[in-house]
């Protein structure tokens, strides 16, 4: 490890946000004195309501959305499992049949499979090489039985924005429930429920400067859910459990920033991202992986050929620069990533994902950093890989040169 | 029970899938909007309703009118009389 005053460059904004200042001060409160439970009838429990209600109205208002359609949830995942398996569950009369995207987060993949196992069928619908839903599939896969499709507002680890308003337009036709996990979009760029379309809708606070533990479904008004958990009259019967009341109005506290800030947070971390996936393009054998321009202003996500990915991230920590590869999930099961291998790209290119997310925090300076350091450590690894062998001899015909020309 | 068909309501409260006491509760919330002599329905799929929302209106003084069985829930019909 290098020096203590070795420059921090904090690069993985999907994984967590740091807490903002303001969140803070607005959550600590709820922590000492204001610490009733809000079902409680004296003060003490009516002010924690309130506190609840006005955090609904904030969150509310940064998706567009009517505050009595907002339910907290303890997570994204949360929130995910709770719309896929509560509107399955309601609409199971009308059909037994769901279709998700193959690039979903885990939490709607796993979900989907669990509502295989419990007699449903559920199509994973393809994506083209930028990870965009195929729109053409996606009406030829809706039947009679089809009652729920559920496609991201964006992948955290591809960062392509899908075309949720087209895939709501073909779902309309048919009467099909639509929910899109907006957890990697919700406060970071414009989220809209009415314009969007779309049912339902989930969203995390710890993506825009909220604290961790808090999330949200957007539920339509008059849309029927069974609950996912059960017990006391919370969240209207929604979802039970005594409220988490600091984290609710962490994540209204920070919904309200956040809808100030957007515009310019958005700005600043795309001119970042822009000059970032420029240069690191520049360096040999590393493609882009999802859309070029349709995609999240913070989001650089790249494969490096003959390298892995938790191999560069070591290496980047060991100069502080944090970064993720592939899904927290997969890269810990030591698995290519599947989003990445739905993109068509090969399993062994797919090892050398990275993904860089940036925040309001990071600089210029930063960008410049990692951009110096970079280069460095890939040719440090690709000299030390086996599969880099005969690569960069300028032998045209040797089995390192073929390499993934997709992205 | 007092089984009624196409009873007109003034306000419809839809709390399928909701488990006790929603029933109970959103039956009180509705009740104090609305005026004297206007009817409220009630959608709800929970078994324990029928017990409790007549025995509900006799111990507010609603008038129970009756309820209709639907293909997955019940339509509980009370009018505010007190």
């Amino acid at each position: 490890m290098e020096g203590v005053n070795m420059r921090k460059c904090y690069f993985d904004h999907v994984a967590a946000n740091p807490l903002h200042p303001d969140v803070f001060d607005a959550m600590m409160p709820y922590f000492r004195e204001e610490f009733g439970n809000p079902l409680s009838v004296y003060d003490l429990g009516q002010k924690a309501k309130e506190a609840i209600e006005k955090a609904r109205g904030e969150v509310a208002s940064l998706v567009n959305a009517k505050p009595s359609t907002i339910i907290f949830t303890s997570s994204g995942a949360e929130a995910n499992n709770f719309a896929l398996r509560g509107i399955a569950l309601a609409r199971q009369n009308h059909g037994k049949h769901v279709i998700v995207s193959k690039v979903e987060h885990h939490s709607i993949l796993n979900s989907a499979r669990f509502l295989e196992k419990s007699g449903f069928v559920v199509t994973y619908l393809p994506v083209d090489t930028h990870g965009l839903v195929d729109l053409e599939m996606l009406k030829k896969s809706i039947t009679k039985e089809t009652v729920l499709i559920s496609v991201a507002h964006a992948s955290s680890e591809i960062g392509s924005i899908e075309p949720i308003k087209e895939i709501v337009k073909i779902a309309k036709e048919r009467d099909v429930i639509v929910h899109s996990d907006a957890v990697a979009t919700a406060g970071n760029i414009p989220v809209d429920v009415k314009d969007l379309g779309v049912d339902l809708l989930s969203m995390a606070a710890h993506q825009f400067y909220g604290p961790k533990g808090a999330g949200a479904l957007y539920v339509k008004e008059g849309l029927r859910i069974v609950p996912l958990i059960y017990g006391g009259i919370q969240e209207g019967g929604r979802r039970a459990g005594t409220e988490n009341v600091p984290a609710i109005v962490g994540m209204g506290a920070a919904a309200r920033v956040a809808g100030n800030e957007i515009d310019s947070r958005m700005k600043h971390c795309s001119e970042l991202r822009d000059k970032m996936i420029t240069n690191v393009l520049k360096i040999p054998n590393v493609y882009l992986t999802g859309h070029p321009e349709n995609r999240l202003p913070h989001h650089a996500s790249f494969v490096v050929e003959f390298i892995e990915g938790e191999a560069m991230l070591l290496m980047l920590s060991m100069k502080g620069i944090y970064a993720a590869s592939g899904s927290a999930c997969s890269s810990k099961a030591l698995k290519s990533s599947p989003v990445l291998l739905s993109l068509g790209i090969p399993s062994g290119l797919a090892q050398g994902s990275i993904v860089f997310t940036l925040g309001k925090d990071n600089t210029e300076a930063d960008a410049d950093y990692f951009l110096d350091e970079f280069p460095r450590i890939i040719s440090r690894l690709r000299e030390m890989s086996p599969f880099a062998k005969g690569w960069g001899e300028g032998n045209e015909n040797s089995e390192g040169e073929k390499c993934y020309t997709g992205g | 029970m007092k089984f009624v068909h196409d009873v007109r309501a003034d306000v419809t409260a839809d709390i399928v899938y909701m488990m006790c006491p929603m029933h109970l509760l959103k039956l009180d919330e509705m009740m104090k909007e609305l005026e004297k002599g206007q009817v409220l329905e009630i959608l709800t799929d929970y078994d324990g309703s029928l017990e409790d929302i007549p025995q509900w209106c006799k111990k507010t003084g609603n008038e129970f009118i009756g309820m209709e069985d639907s293909e997955d829930f019940y339509k509980f019909y009370i009018r505010k009389t007190a």
